[in-house]
């Protein structure tokens, strides 16, 4: 299973489901992050977490351990 | 006829200067009944019998955050006759995955297309009456920083409001689960009377427990929808939360595709190419200090240190008090009255006030950063730091201002947006010394330490542990438990801010420290004066022999087992809650000298006399950590808006500081050769209980996930 923390800088890709349960699984699900939908990271923090990505045109900071619940193609 | 209309949106869509356009100058800025989310609301420009509520910026209806809570109830209880839903139209897709349930409340709504300008630069067309027939309720265009289209758009909201026409429902689900959530909605009518039917029905196929709650169904009934969430769940192969988020924003990537055109992306805009630039991996950091450097150096130490010192020396020294003075004397007043007037009220409160120029230019600062879209990016580096012990990344803000004056530092924390993390930084701030405890540092290095160059730094070093170790403990309490705040946070585009709404932001939160902590601090000056200037007889009598001085007495063994177990001691600390250096100027007044120099250089022999170094420097480690000064505790009680949570902080904070002076002071003793006794048992019990709350378990997680979903109730 690959997850968005995997993804490198740059690399766009596309969500195939989410893991983990309650409020954090929820809030990616309500900024966006839903099945099929297209996201590229943009970036990682100076100090290497968290990491900067682009949902629906926007961009979202998400941290490492959040972003490995998000499984990706 | 009253007409309450209710602003929702986003956070970053324009809400708050939508809601200053429509309001002018007639706000009211409070908090939510029981929780510390600012609740903000006002007449109408030119209707004084329409209110209008600014609820919090929200992304969704979900059950999860205070914000969302208390917008929700708000929604479903209180019952507002219009809602204005703020889209920024730039950032549609997402907005309207709030509107989607919004729309669900069945309250009448009129959506305000909000920075459209940005949206035609980009070269993209929006077909509003295309938009407003897919969502089936009315969408205007506005721009509220320019205030075009918001006259109109209130004038609407009143006809709606009046006639009552609620949205058509929004057919956003597929075939199989609109017909499970009809289902469900027929027994809601059945067996309830709650107005929103098709709101619940939704919520209870998500599992939401708030809802649960709310509806009071019998276990039988809720079994029933039970049952027909899981067999639409299997049939989806997905949870119910995700079936109902996924089709929303499917419908919404469906209507937006049908009624914008979107130009073909041409690259990076200009928010990115200064993004590029300011959270680069090399350049963030230089530019974030270069930029609090800045922050601190304009508000602190140059514009704001002048406008204080001017405030303090000039016009609570030698301008007001003399002119009082002669008018008092010229009506030949009693001299108590003299004295409560001059000493005990323009003394304390004129303290306090000193520092009110200082937060107006820092409040400046920090609404600029706000506005322009910064501070998110201040989260953004600093996260990885913070969230280590607790706190949040934006929490460096409020410490490195709590070096200046811990009362702007205080209240710099409102820009934290998770409770949590906001409780905490208003709790450990005061930690860090501030400028006011200087001539405390000074006086105990300079009598005691004579030429030591240690004594300074460790107070800075003893600060920031204390800040680390209460993070961490404080994290495994109770108060504080639970998952960690999912730290998931838009990075808005940057943009110029405007001018008005930065004033705006600038005083209303000037405006409220000069009332709400000016009430507290006026009460409290007045008490220390009456304290410090009678006797029991009710006789004006000089500081030693006041009722101050006995109570002193009276505490006093409080303090020795820290080694400062004396009165003058002890009457110091209590008079340092007026202003930390004030501390200085009472050992001035106890020891019988009129005047005293910043150091009080001339109290060090008598220092010498009264204290060991082992107590001296328990002295100061208790008060740089105590309860810090009256403004500071005003600042608290505004920040935390209640006063069971300002108790909480100041007694937290006091009783560390009693923890971690016994500690220094009898392991001092011990190690310097003053033998084993009651004393070292006890510091070394304290350590070890400090110990066991830094490396205990945290409170467990089936508690914890409790409180998560009732924080309202909790609170």
């Amino acid at each position: 299973m690959k997850t968005l923390r995997a993804v490198k800088c740059g690399e766009s890709t596309k969500v195939v489901k989410l893991h983990g349960t309650g409020p954090i699984r929820r809030r990616i699900m309500d900024m966006g992050i839903t099945k099929g939908v297209d996201v590229i990271v943009r970036k990682v923090a100076p100090l290497g977490d968290p990491i900067e990505i682009t949902v629906l045109g926007y961009e979202l900071s998400i941290r490492k351990a959040d972003a490995e619940l998000i499984e990706v193609f | 006829m009253n007409l309450k209309i209710a602003l929702v949106g986003n956070p970053n869509c324009g809400k708050t200067t939508m809601f200053n356009a429509l309001t002018g100058s007639s706000q009211y800025v409070g908090n939510w009944p029981g929780v510390t989310v600012e609740k903000k609301s006002g007449k109408l420009k030119g209707h004084s019998d329409v209110e209008i509520i600014d609820l919090p910026g929200i992304y969704s209806l979900s059950p999860y955050t205070l914000e969302e809570v208390v917008s929700r109830n708000y929604l479903l209880n209180e019952k507002p006759d219009v809602m204005i839903n703020i889209v920024d139209s730039s950032n549609i897709e997402r907005n309207l995955y709030l509107t989607t349930q919004l729309l669900e409340t069945g309250i009448p709504m009129i959506l305000a297309l909000n920075m459209t300008d940005i949206v035609k630069k980009r070269g993209d067309i929006i077909n509003i009456k295309a938009l407003s027939k897919r969502l089936g309720c009315e969408v205007m265009e506005t721009s509220a920083v320019k205030s075009e289209g918001c006259a109109e758009l209130a004038e609407k909201a009143i006809a709606l409001g009046k006639s009552r026409q609620k949205p058509k429902p929004l057919l956003i689900f597929s075939n199989d689960i609109t017909e499970t959530l009809s289902k469900i909605e027929s027994i809601i009518k059945a067996k309830s009377t709650t107005e929103h039917p098709d709101f619940y029905a939704i919520k209870l196929f998500e599992r939401d427990e708030k809802a649960i709650e709310q509806l009071k169904l019998s276990d039988t009934v809720m079994a029933e929808i039970t049952a027909l969430t899981a067999s639409c769940e299997e049939a989806m192969d997905d949870d119910s939360e995700s079936i109902i988020t996924h089709e929303r924003y499917q419908t919404i990537s469906r209507i937006v595709s049908d009624t914008i055109k979107k130009k073909a992306s041409t690259g990076m805009t200009t928010s990115d190419k200064i993004d590029r630039v300011v959270t680069n991996r090399f350049l963030a950091l230089p530019i974030f200090a270069g930029i609090m450097f800045l922050m601190y150096f304009v508000s602190v130490t140059t514009v704001g240190a002048w406008v204080t010192d001017w405030t303090n020396d000039v016009l609570f020294g030698e301008i007001i008090p003399p002119a009082v003075e002669g008018l008092l004397i010229s009506w030949g007043t009693a001299e108590w009255l003299n004295s409560l007037i001059l000493d005990g009220i323009i003394g304390g409160v004129g303290a306090v006030l000193g520092f009110v120029p200082q937060m107006f230019v820092l409040f400046l600062f920090l609404a600029i950063l706000e506005d322009c879209g910064y501070m998110a990016r201040v989260a953004f580096i600093m996260d990885r730091v913070f969230r280590k012990f607790g706190l949040s990344g934006k929490s460096f803000i409020p410490l490195l201002i709590g070096t200046g004056c811990s009362v702007p530092g205080i209240m710099a924390s409102r820009t934290i947006e998770n409770e949590r993390d906001r409780k905490m930084t208003i709790m450990t701030t005061s930690f860090i010394p501030c400028s006011a405890k200087l001539p405390v540092i000074a006086l105990i290095a300079g009598a005691l330490f004579p030429g030591s160059v240690w004594v300074a730094p460790s107070a800075y070093f003893i600060g920031v542990a204390a800040i680390i170790v209460s993070g961490i403990i404080l994290k495994k309490t109770r108060g504080f438990s639970g998952d960690p705040a999912p730290f998931i946070m838009e990075l808005p585009a940057y943009h110029v801010p405007g001018a008005k709404g930065v004033l705006i932001h600038m005083w209303e939160r000037g405006k409220s420290f000069i009332k709400k902590a000016g009430t507290v601090i006026f009460v409290a000056s007045i008490t220390i004066w009456f304290l410090s200037s009678f006797n029991f007889g009710l006789e004006m009598v000089d500081t030693n022999d006041s009722i101050l001085a006995s109570l002193g007495m009276i505490i006093a063994p409080v303090f020795i087992p820290l080694g400062f177990g004396t009165w003058e001691a002890t009457v110091a600390t209590i008079t340092g809650l007026i202003a930390k250096e004030t501390v200085v100027s009472t050992f001035g007044v106890l020891f019988g000298f009129a005047e005293v120099a910043e150091d009080g250089a001339e109290l060090w022999p008598q220092l010498q006399m009264a204290f060991t170094q082992m107590a001296a420097f328990s002295f100061l480690v208790f008060n740089l950590l105590c309860a810090p000064c009256f403004a500071a505790i005003g600042a608290i009680h505004r920040e935390m808006g209640s006063a069971k949570w300002t108790l909480i902080a100041v007694g937290y904070q006091t009783a560390f500081a009693y923890t971690i002076a016994l500690i220094i002071y009898q392991l001092g003793v011990f190690f310097t050769g003053g033998g084993f006794g009651i004393g070292t048992v006890a510091a070394l019990m304290m350590i070890a209980v400090l110990l066991y709350l830094l490396f205990r378990k945290p409170v467990s997680q089936t508690k914890a996930g409790q409180k998560q979903l009732t924080p309202v109730k909790e609170i």
